[in-house]
């Protein structure tokens, strides 16, 4: 149920970003969801890809730093208060939601959002009791 | 444990007594035999006889590295050849080595003070010291080996290399004490690592000295806790006879330079002026009992500053801190001299960062640290490199009392520059 997902440190420069995602299209790698946090100089860049493992190669030869993280991938149904719904669920256990951002398409109607917890297993296990739908990685990476 | 307990823990004011009468006597000598010197002291219109008190040292000309190599190969000699018994050269890198002689009395003298080293750290006769240094034009590996025999230690000149060879020899003659490179104690960690726990418990290790380059604390600690030995760190010069100037004693806060035998002054190394105890600065030393080849105020370029207080040991001969750095390197920022090691090791003590760094300065004395994010640094968490950049801010204010500014970029973008790296670019235009 651990989705890979693939951040890269970068430097608030004018083009970084582009180099980041001309490195993964010339190894013809997709981008399902991505989102960026930053600071004034730097910032995160995380994505779901379609293969992690060569898309980590292809941003490393290209000089960036990659991590990979685990995430949850959840479905949440398309209509008003879905996801606050969600991220109650996870507040009411006490966890702490680290990030949040959404696939751009939808999966069955539902909206996919990618979301990390402090604590992933938990996070799992809460989601799971709530009856939340949670991705296959598999799946994930093909949406 | 000491040595020679009687001179090791003689009265202050007795010491600098004899510091005085040998200071004077090899003041004379100098200005009498070597030509040179007397050109030195002339030009700076002073005699032997202005010496009057130990401060009075400071009406004394300086003797260089480039004082050397301008005398290569024997100009600075104060006896006639037939009194030398021995030759050590080092080499600068770039130009002329410098070449320091020895008679059979310096070569006693050293091997005695590096006797009161090893003694210091707790060696004795029943003691098996591995020398796996280079043993030649180098002073680490004889002058080690002498002062190991001195003590009556068992001694295995084992030399550089042969890694199987040294492992063996360790295995079945028992050695207690090593003296080795930080790269090779790094490289035989390795192979400890790989060996298991089984093959250390064969061996009688209890310490090691490690000499010849620099090393950081971390692989210190690191060498500690894989080699399970403990690490002394000493400080020497071939320029001073090579290892066993200064070395730590079983306390492990500073090391005790032999004061009877090197007249120490720390100076500003901007502006040559002594600075008080307790600061740092470039390291001054004087031989006191040399007869083949004395030097006066031979600056070392090394930086690092004396321990006023006392030793818990016992010892009265004053400690020095670990060498901080380079004189080279220094720079000057709003009054306060600061060098790059500072800012090295809180990089290293808070993230690890040994050498992807940069420092550049600015006009209005700005001070900008920038700081590569590798991998070990990045676990995908932005609040965690926020976190990074506001620890190392404040740390490395409280290091050097200017609070810079932390900048995060990525690898590969700070300039190299060709062969030894670049750290600090100076581009403000008034000082
Ligand atoms: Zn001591």
């Amino acid at each position: 149920m651990h989705v890979k997902q693939v951040s890269i440190f970068l430097e608030n420069k004018k083009g970084r970003l582009l180099d980041a995602l001309k490195a993964l299209a010339k190894a013809k790698i997709n981008i399902r969801a991505l989102s960026v946090a930053d600071t004034a100089d730097y910032g995160i860049l995380r994505m779901i890809v379609s293969d992690v493992p060569r898309a980590k190669a292809a941003l490393e030869s290209a000089g960036f730093t990659v991590k990979e993280t685990e995430v949850i991938a959840i479905a949440v149904s398309d209509q008003p208060g879905g996801l606050a719904k969600i991220l109650e669920v996870l507040n009411n256990a006490g966890l702490n939601v680290e990030y949040v951002y959404a696939f751009a398409e939808k999966h069955e109607n539902d909206a996919i959002v990618v979301l990390r917890t402090e604590n992933i297993e938990l996070g799992i296990k809460t989601l799971t009791n709530a009856k939340v739908k949670i991705l296959e990685p598999k799946k994930v990476y093909s949406i | 444990m000491f040595w020679q307990k009687n001179i090791e823990t003689l009265p202050r004011e007795q010491l600098e007594k004899l510091q005085l009468l040998r200071l004077k006597a090899t003041v004379k000598r100098v200005y009498a035999k070597v030509p040179y010197y007397k050109k030195l002291f002339r030009a700076k219109k002073t005699a032997p006889k202005e010496i009057k008190t130990l401060e009075d040292i400071t009406k004394l000309p300086f003797t260089t590295r480039d004082d050397l190599q301008k005398n290569y190969p024997d100009g600075l000699l104060s006896v006639t050849k037939d009194k030398l018994v021995r030759l050590h050269t080092s080499s600068g890198t770039t130009g002329k080595p410098k070449a320091v002689f020895f008679t059979e009395k310096d070569i006693a003298t050293a091997a005695n003070n590096m006797a009161r080293c090893l003694t210091m750290t707790g060696v004795t006769k029943s003691d098996v010291l591995q020398n796996m240094m280079s043993y030649g034009l180098f002073t680490g590996g004889l002058m080690m080996h002498y002062g190991a025999e001195k003590i009556g230690a068992l001694v295995i000149p084992a030399a550089i290399g042969n890694t199987d060879r040294q492992l063996l020899l360790m295995q079945d003659f028992g050695t207690t004490s090593i003296h080795l490179t930080p790269s090779y104690a790094l490289y035989l960690a390795a192979i400890f690592e790989k060996k298991g726990r089984a093959f250390r418990k064969k061996l009688k290790l209890k310490r090691a000295y490690m000499g010849a380059e620099p090393y950081t604390e971390e692989t210190k600690n690191k060498i500690e806790s894989i080699l399970k030995l403990k690490v002394y760190n000493s400080y020497g010069l071939t320029e001073m006879n090579g290892p066993g100037v200064a070395f730590e004693c079983g306390f492990q806060a500073g090391m005790h330079l032999w004061e009877d035998s090197y007249l120490m002054e720390i100076v500003d190394p901007k502006t040559d002026r002594p600075l008080p105890d307790g600061q740092t600065g470039e390291l001054i030393l004087t031989t006191l009992t040399r007869e083949g080849m004395p030097i006066i105020r031979y600056r070392t370029r090394d930086l690092t500053a004396i321990i006023p207080e006392k030793c818990k040991c016992g010892r009265t001969h004053r400690r020095i801190m670990r060498i901080k750095g380079r004189a080279d390197d220094m720079f000057i920022l709003r009054g306060v001299n600061i060098y790059p090691q500072q800012i090295e090791r809180v990089l290293m003590s808070v993230a690890h960062v040994e050498k992807n760094y940069q420092i550049y300065l600015e006009d209005n004395d700005k001070m900008t640290v920038k700081v590569e994010i590798t991998k070990k640094l990045f676990d995908g968490n932005l609040e965690h490199l926020k976190k990074l950049q506001f620890d190392l801010t404040e740390k490395l204010r409280a290091e050097i009392m200017v609070r810079p500014s932390v900048e995060l970029v990525e690898p590969g973008t700070l300039p190299v520059s060709e062969g030894k790296a670049k750290r600090v670019f100076d581009n403000r235009k008034i000082y």
